[in-house]
């Protein structure tokens, strides 16, 4: 039977659940990261968190009466940023606590995908540091570090504390995630190779990594700080380009998303500087998160030839027409 | 060879040209009845002025212009009027039509007019003015052949104090699939600017941008190559003519899109290209100008594509006005097995038709056969505000928005965020991953505003 | 201690400022209405379909305070008995009113309508009937696609799973016309119910010529006129080949039901 539509009739094929499991897949350097600095205990809060967040999300469906909704990824990819934002020996029912209010009250309670204002992975991720926070900043002492004597306390931490120490730090390790943190923060060359992948794929674009890392890196700088020290640590790499990329929290021009981006840099900077927590990432997002509205307010595009409407109704002296 | 370009937005389909890009312009069977809507512009359809009985010959007109934006309709063939009925047309509504049947005898298939040289031409554009040939222009019955059929004449009746400097000649064919417009420049390049010569006169513009996007590459060499052999006539006539090389991005056929990428200036919003001193017209309403006004012979046929990635002979097709889309396709090799979708015009704003019984207008550019692998929509999933939609509107709209307020039934304020500006290109809908109906909604928004403003 | 002997101060200092403000700011800019429009809105349904001819239940209100009598005054969405409430509260007699219910113009259900093609599309009415003649050959037939359901605010229509046409209750309608406005084939038709609570009507609305017609739907009227014949009381008109019953001539009897040859007459009993 012939089919009847309105135009277009053709798509570009690129349908949310391919985008979705693309960012999942660009997730996959990271994780092999954090299995390789952390080990076994690495790879067991991520199936934890993963297991907890789509069991949880199923039995939100199931309740609701909707449609199964796990495979369009976005669970996945929640799981994941929240497994990568846990340090490795967190006791496994706080990831489940995580996993279960990053998809039940960060997620669905707001309606489901695309509905939500804070993206839910940190909105689980603060819940526990704000819950539990020694468990959350308890990190494997075992881990080699930069800086002697800094067994179990990450870079930022000590950088809170006593500045000096941080000229010791080794930028190499770091790049490459042989320090103390939560699990996907360490890495910040398989978050990078991810971030290119999801660049070169068109997933995302590049105007909100570059203007967070770009405006932590100029504010580090400005407040007197080691602009590297502060790109590399904690989980600025992974606030970056994973988690205030994601679609739903972010504003939906390409100015407001600069906006967006440089205040994420500034407030991690300032929180991590002047704050009572050593990392602001989090926070930065969740509360740049809560302006996206106001941002796409104020950054609305231009309609097509709206100015020269405005100027030509001034010279010929109309009324301005919406 | 730096391309032109408009200022933002735009996607970049899949050309999907291959099928009939190297097909040349080719004459069909005729067809023994021909359907002819009396609605085939923008603006007041026409009016019957013959009646059941009579006999018509080529070229006669059989409904005169149905107001000041209208256009009269000529027979294409000899032949009898059968009856002046409702017939469907290809959206299944009643619309009237006079039908008319082919002499026995009359077995001649439309074709392109033989070449018109120089001295002929330069002969009667010497003893014509503008107005002149204005109204040639429109008791030929030329409407835009582009797609939106709004008839030529109204187009360069000039209002009053404004001044034309450039008139723009459309080549873009920024619509997947389609190549009648690249095959028209391929084939007939000096006709094509004979013809933008006259429109130039028409419209007292010194300038003639042609703007022609960079996937038709011989197109646009032979423009050029054309352009150097009128050198003297172009000279003559003092005109200046220039072929524009345009990024291959949908929607550069656009008219505000095309002034911008070849001149620079903005249409203001709501108003016409005249207030930015263009008129843009397609390469095909330039070619049919010339034939209108040199022998002043009417439109009565046109270049289709009927193309597809499962015909069995696609091509660019000579198509007298009235065809049905049955015998148009059959002439492609009929309507392949597990068709889904059979679109009159171009994938992206073209119409789905509902009847292959119904006939082709003035207005059809190309056809193009689906099969039903791509047919269907994919479900529609919620927005995931990723703001590819905000980012391909040339409009500067936001349609994920739209579409949420259309939701609401808040069309005042829809209006305020500008969706009459919307040109219904579907750029948007084209790229969304949610698969969501947004240029339908904003289509309904679009017409419950006009729907308003009548009452 | 002195903290939160601070933390009081402060508090109720704020407070007293707040209410301060908040008391001026309520005088200033109060806004006077009479307190009965208050109360007879608390009666109203609280709708605001617009049944009554008022743009909703608030100017309704304002319509019956200020008027001299109910005459003419009528909320669809509520019976006799609560028209009388607010017709004493104000110290009047409630107006006369005939109920009037929806009913549809199209018996197209889904075994008897013949499916020419597959709308995909925005899911509305008014979208596919911007775009075609719909899923049926039928340029007057129903389109299937709900929008009166939508529009409907009593929850009084319906469209079962797996069908097309939508179906009215009867007992939750009240005639306020949303559905009516919604259709773009304007297929529900606001109908007053007859004496005897039933209600004839043509359930079609195809204006087509009688054999185009007959080709295009199994039930539709073909303008063949034996309903006209039959009626006894000359409530039956036919123009451009569509019957049309009179609802105030019509006495309800069921002849033009039992003559039709296309079976597209229909009564209900409320």
């Amino acid at each position: 039977m012939i089919v009847v539509s309105p135009s277009p009739h053709i798509h570009s094929g690129k349908s949310s659940d391919f985008l979705m499991w693309q960012v999942v897949l660009a997730l996959m350097p990271v994780l092999a990261a954090a299995v390789w600095n952390f080990g076994i205990p690495a790879a067991f809060i991520v199936g934890v968190c993963l297991l907890s967040c789509l069991v949880t999300e199923w039995v939100i469906d199931k309740l609701t009466g909707r449609a199964n909704t796990l495979r369009d990824g976005s669970a996945v990819i929640t799981a994941l940023l929240l497994a990568f934002n846990l340090p490795s020996i967190l006791p496994w029912w706080m990831a489940v606590i995580g996993s279960v209010v990053a998809i039940g009250i960060g997620k669905m309670s707001f309606g489901g995908l695309g509905c939500n204002i804070w993206n839910p992975a940190l909105v689980g991720r603060v819940f526990l540091l704000i819950s539990f926070p020694a468990a959350m900043t308890t990190w494997p002492v075992d881990i080699p570090s930069g800086i002697d004597g800094m067994t179990g306390a990450t870079v930022l931490s000590y950088m809170n504390s006593a500045p000096d120490a941080v000229s010791h730090v080794n930028m190499l390790d770091m790049a490459v995630g042989k320090m103390n943190g939560s699990l996907g923060e360490t890495g910040a060359v398989a978050i990078l190779i991810g971030a290119v992948y999801l660049l070169i794929r068109g997933v995302i674009t590049w105007h909100i990594p570059v203007s967070v890392l770009l405006s932590a890196a100029i504010f580090s700088w400005l407040f007197g700080g080691n602009p590297l020290v502060d790109l590399l640590a904690g989980g600025l790499m992974l606030g970056a380009c994973f988690m205030a990329t994601d679609y739903v929290t972010s504003p939906m021009t390409r100015l407001g998303q600069v906006i967006f981006g440089a205040c994420i840099g500034l407030i991690t900077i300032i929180i991590r500087r002047y704050g009572a927590y050593p990392e602001g990432v989090s926070f930065a997002i969740l509360l740049m998160n809560s302006f996206v509205p106001l941002i796409n307010r104020y950054t609305r595009p231009v309609v097509f030839g709206q100015r020269e409407r405005r100027s030509m109704d001034k010279v010929t002296g109309k009324g301005v027409r919406s | 060879m730096k391309l032109y370009r408009f200022g933002r937005g735009g996607v970049h389909p899949k050309e999907n040209k291959g099928f009939t890009a190297d097909k040349s312009v080719a004459p069909i069977t005729p067809a023994d009845t021909l359907t002819l809507l009396l609605r085939q512009n923008i603006g007041a359809p026409s009016r019957a002025v013959v009646k059941k009985g009579d006999t018509v010959s080529r070229g006669q007109m059989i409904a005169e212009a149905g107001g000041f934006v209208g256009a009269p309709i000529h027979s294409p063939i000899y032949g009898k009027v059968v009856k002046i009925e409702n017939v469907r047309d290809i959206t299944g509504y009643w619309a009237e039509a006079v039908i008319l049947e082919r002499n026995p005898d009359d077995h001649v298939a439309a074709t392109l007019y033989e070449d018109i040289d120089d001295d002929l031409f330069l002969n009667v554009v010497e003893q014509l003015s503008p107005e002149d040939i204005i109204a040639r222009i429109g008791d030929a019955g030329l409407v835009g052949l582009g797609g939106a059929s709004f008839p030529t004449r109204v187009k360069f009746t000039i209002p009053e104090g404004k001044r034309i400097d450039t008139l723009i000649i459309n080549g873009a064919e920024c619509e997947p699939y389609l190549t009648c417009d690249d095959r028209l420049m391929r084939e007939r390049p000096a006709d094509v600017i004979r013809g933008a010569l006259l429109l130039s006169l028409a419209c007292r513009s010194q300038r003639i941008f042609i703007g022609i996007e960079v996937n038709k590459p011989e197109a646009v060499l032979r423009m050029r190559k054309a352009i150097d052999d009128l050198s003297g006539l172009i000279e003559r006539l003092d005109r200046r003519v220039e072929v524009f090389g345009l990024r291959t991005r949908y929607p550069q056929g656009s008219e505000k899109h095309l002034i911008q990428a070849v001149t620079d200036r903005i249409v203001p919003a709501g108003g016409l290209p005249a207030d930015v001193r263009c008129v843009v017209d397609n390469v095909a309403t330039a070619f049919a100008a010339l034939q209108a006004v040199v022998l002043q012979r009417p439109l009565t046929a046109r270049i289709v594509t009927v193309t597809g990635p499962e015909l069995l002979s696609p091509g660019n097709f000579i198509v007298e006005n009235g065809t049905t889309y049955r015998h148009l396709i059959d002439a492609a090799g009929g309507v392949p097995e597990g068709s889904g979708k059979i679109i009159s015009g171009g994938p992206m704003m073209g119409k789905a038709i509902v009847s292959l019984d119904a006939p082709v207008t003035k207005g059809v550019s190309g056809v193009v056969v689906l099969p039903d692998t791509q047919s269907h929509r994919r479900a529609e999933q919620p927005c995931i505000r990723c703001s590819r939609c905000v980012s391909v509107c040339a409009m500067g709209l936001e349609p994920y928005l739209l579409m949420t307020l259309s939701g609401l039934h808040l069309q005042q304020e829809a209006e305020a965020r500008g969706v009459m500006n919307c040109i219904e290109c579907g750029s948007c809908q084209y790229i969304c991953p949610s698969y969501r109906p947004l240029l339908d909604s904003i289509r309904l928004t679009k017409s419950i505003i006009r729907k308003n403003q009548k009452k | 201690m002195s903290t939160i002997l601070t933390s009081i101060i402060v508090c109720g200092c704020i407070g007293i400022i707040a209410a301060i403000i908040l008391y001026f700011a309520a005088k200033r800019f109060a806004v006077k209405e009479d307190p009965l429009v208050g109360e007879v809105e608390a009666l109203l349904p609280g709708a605001n379909c617009g049944g009554c001819g008022y743009s909703g239940c608030a100017a309704f209100a304002r319509a019956c305070v200020s008027a001299g009598s109910m005459e003419g005054l009528y909320c669809t969405g509520m019976d006799e008995e609560g028209m009388q409430r607010v017709a004493s509260l104000l110290g009047m007699q409630a107006g006369e009113h005939r109920r009037k219910v929806a009913v549809i113009r199209c018996s197209a259900s889904c075994d008897i309508r013949e499916v020419k093609n597959i709308y995909e599309g925005l899911h509305s009415c008014a979208s596919a009937a911007g775009l075609y003649q719909g899923m049926i050959d039928c340029v007057y037939g129903c389109l299937g696609l709900g929008d009166c359901v939508k529009a409907c605010p009593f929850g009084a229509m319906s469209i079962r799973p797996g069908e097309t046409l939508p179906e009215v209750d009867p007992d939750k309608c009240t005639g306020c016309g949303r559905c009516f406005e919604a259709c773009p084939r304007a297929l529900p038709m606001i109908l007053p119910v007859g004496d005897t609570g039933s209600l004839t009507w043509v359930t079609c609305a195809n204006r087509d010529r009688g054999p185009v017609a007959m080709k295009e739907c199994n039930r539709s009227c073909i303008g063949c006129g034996i309903c006209k014949k039959s009626c006894l009381h000359e409530a039956v008109t036919l123009e451009t080949y569509l019957a049309t019953i009179n609802a105030e001539k019509c006495q309800n009897c069921g002849e033009c039901i039992k003559s039709c040859p296309r079976h597209c007459i229909s009564k209900i009993t409320i």
